[in-house]
């Protein structure tokens, strides 16, 4: 974009009529003609299609009553609770998916495609099904449940902890196949290069890889944490919906709308102030520092 | 850590001892190598000869499949034996081709990494590399980003990061393959002196003949993963045995049999030679010992063949001028004079004789 403002003169006006080849190449890389009508029609209705619904919460916010809907404390609780499971979900997902994407990207073993395929299940898995799914598996009366409750007297389901367990479930696979592809991407000479200096496997990887595929696994974590943050069917099934406990911003805006929709607007202007602060935030690191 | 290496030998020389095979489909490479310390060896050969598979072989980045490999009379590879010893517990430096710093490392820290590694404290390994740097001239280039590094400083660097850890062999992957011509020049006359300095083994792979006669002692020719050829550089140049090195080294040859100071090449052609030989032999004769004809000369009948032009192109101040032969005639390459190219009303397609001055002509036992 800035290319082409840059390679402008100043006294040029960028109308219709003016030579193409001034534009930037990236634009339009098949010179002149304007841009055929079955492509651009689905193209804007597109467009449309995404923007209307954030549009018609803009329009429909109670913004007068807002500040009163905010200053409820139920609101920051929940918003808390999210800002904080999120993040831990995503902590989670980084300690066990980078090294988990490592072990898919650089080693062979049998039956490597087959684990593949299942870490990436439950990106398709509905969430209410990896809910119903973690009950079974750490439920109290579950396959490892029961025993974490015998041994050591741990319960997750319904607790808070049992929220980050439900978020990373459905988050993690985002991370491991953002940075397995990385990985696959990146010369693995650097990491035999680091071996000649007398670097075993794990330095090598903690020392040369890991800085080195840093903007993809960024990436991936930021990719796992929108994902946790607006987790809704793994969460509601596996912890429940408790107030301050486990209740997430997203479980607050389905039941504000039953009773108290105006307050399910305003919960959901604040998620959506979130993502877009997000969104910013990223631009300029990725634009900064990812592009290197 | 140099110490451990030496107290391990009893009795069997020092330096490189291997003899590496890998066999790979459609590919095997086999190639006995001896280096003693201090001496400088090149591995020379065409794309995908297996110098590159030695090398990594070397450096224990690709296993051997057969051989066995011995550095300082430490066994590092024995597949017999089932024994290896990972790359990262050898006491050998590689300099790769593109020298594959570590981008997000510092200059410093790119050197400071090896003895970081093996256990070396950070501020001494920090300080030793701020040493090896300086004396590679590169102090004002410590706290830089390989990336704003030029090719010649980033070659050094990569030098530095692999003698600091204090290695007995030293491998350099086409050591000059990524600089632009002018460089190398600079580049390859330092390097030069860095490798007369160390005094353990060093290994060079390099297709670039003048690479490898100027950076090195030795020469190993590979050519589909055997040796076709070893001696000193001015050996080698004078005596090649092989097309592909002649035509490294700028000469025509030819196989024929010898008799007295006649070397008959086909059943109608023999060139006259200085030596006097008897049996297989090489004829090599440089390409400014060519002359070119529109008719078949008068002087010697039998050293003259019909040839056709089939390429041109300036070399410095001379004309080189590729041919085929005709009627059991042979292919060669001859310099000419631009004057001689334009009275001769020499191009491509033109039919010509050629013939060959006896005294530039040398013959050896094949």
């Amino acid at each position: 974009m800035s290319s082409t403002a840059t390679r402008r003169g100043p006294g040029e006006r960028p109308g219709p009529g003016r030579s193409s080849g001034r534009r930037g190449p990236g634009r339009r890389p098949f010179g002149g003609g304007g841009v055929p009508l079955p492509l651009l029609l689905p193209a804007l209705v597109g467009l449309a299609f995404l923007l209307l619904p954030l549009l018609a919460l803009l329009i429909r916010a109670p913004w007068r009553g807002l500040p009163h809907q905010l200053s409820s404390p139920g609101v920051w609780q929940a918003l808390r609770l999210s800002l904080e499971t999120a993040t831990s979900a995503t902590a989670v997902s980084l300690v066990l998916g980078v090294p988990l994407a490592w072990l898919l990207a650089r080693t062979s073993f049998p039956g490597r495609a087959l684990v593949r395929a299942l870490v990436t299940l439950p990106l398709v898995l509905p969430p209410v099904v990896g809910g119903v799914a973690l009950l079974l598996a750490l439920g109290r009366n579950g396959v490892v449940g029961r025993w974490l409750d015998s041994a050591f007297g741990i319960t997750l389901p319904f607790t808070t902890a049992g929220v980050v367990v439900a978020e990373a479930f459905v988050a993690m696979p985002f991370l491991v196949i953002s940075v397995e592809g990385t990985l696959r991407a990146a010369d693995t000479r650097y990491e035999e290069a680091a071996a000649t200096l007398g670097a075993s496997r794990f330095t090598a990887f903690r020392r040369v890889t890991l800085p080195m595929i840093a903007p993809g696994v960024a990436a991936g974590a930021v990719l796992a944490w929108a994902r946790a943050l607006g987790e809704f069917g793994a969460t509601i099934t596996f912890a429940g919906s408790f107030p301050g406990r486990t209740q997430t911003m997203p479980l607050a805006v389905y039941l504000a709308l039953q009773d108290d929709p105006a307050a399910a607007v305003a919960l959901s202007l604040v998620l959506l102030a979130v993502s877009v602060a997000v969104l910013a935030g990223l631009r300029e690191r990725w634009t900064g520092v990812g592009a290197a | 850590m140099t110490g451990t290496v030496e107290d391990a030998v009893t009795g069997t020389p020092p330096g490189l001892d291997a003899h590496l095979v890998v066999e790979r489909e459609a590919f095997r490479l086999d190639v006995r190598l001896r280096v003693a310390p201090g001496e400088v060896l090149a591995l020379l050969g065409p794309n995908g000869a297996g110098k590159t598979t030695a090398l990594r072989a070397l450096a224990g980045l690709t296993p051997l499949t057969g051989g066995r490999l011995q550095l300082d009379g430490v066994p590092l590879d024995e597949p017999g034996r089932r024994r290896r010893v990972a790359p990262e517990r050898r006491p050998v430096g590689v300099i790769f081709q593109d020298y594959l710093l570590f981008p997000h490392l510092s200059a410093l820290d790119n050197v400071a990494f090896g003895p970081r590694c093996q256990g070396v404290p950070k501020a001494r390994a920090r300080a030793e590399a701020a040493e090896l740097l300086a004396r590679m001239g590169l102090s004002d280039h410590a706290g830089v980003k390989p990336r704003q590094l030029s090719g010649g400083q980033a070659q050094r660097v990569a030098l530095a990061r692999a003698l600091a850890t204090g290695p007995r062999m030293l491998l350099l992957d086409e050591p000059l393959a990524a600089l632009d011509a002018g460089a190398r020049l600079d580049v390859r006359a330092e390097l030069r002196r860095h490798l007369a300095a160390f005094e353990a083994v060093a290994v060079l792979v390099t297709h670039d003949p003048l690479d490898a006669m100027v950076l090195a002692d030795r020469l190993v020719v590979i050519e589909h993963g055997t040796v076709v050829q070893e001696g000193t550089p001015a050996e080698i140049a004078r005596r090649p045995r092989t097309d592909y090195v002649a035509r490294l080294v700028g000469l025509n040859l030819y196989r024929g049999r010898a008799e007295g100071h006649e070397v008959a090449i086909g059943p109608e052609l023999a060139l006259a030679t200085a030596e006097k030989l008897s049996g297989p032999v090489f004829v090599a004769f440089p390409p400014s010992a060519v002359a070119l004809h529109r008719t078949r000369p008068e002087s010697s009948a039998r050293n003259a063949w019909r040839a056709v032009i089939t390429g041109m192109e300036s070399h410095g101040d001379q004309i080189r001028v590729a041919l085929t032969g005709e009627a059991g005639g042979l292919p060669l390459a001859a310099d000419l004079t631009t004057v001689a190219v334009a009275e001769l009303g020499l191009e491509t397609g033109t039919p010509v004789w050629a013939s060959v001055k006896a005294a530039q002509t040398h013959a050896y036992p094949a």
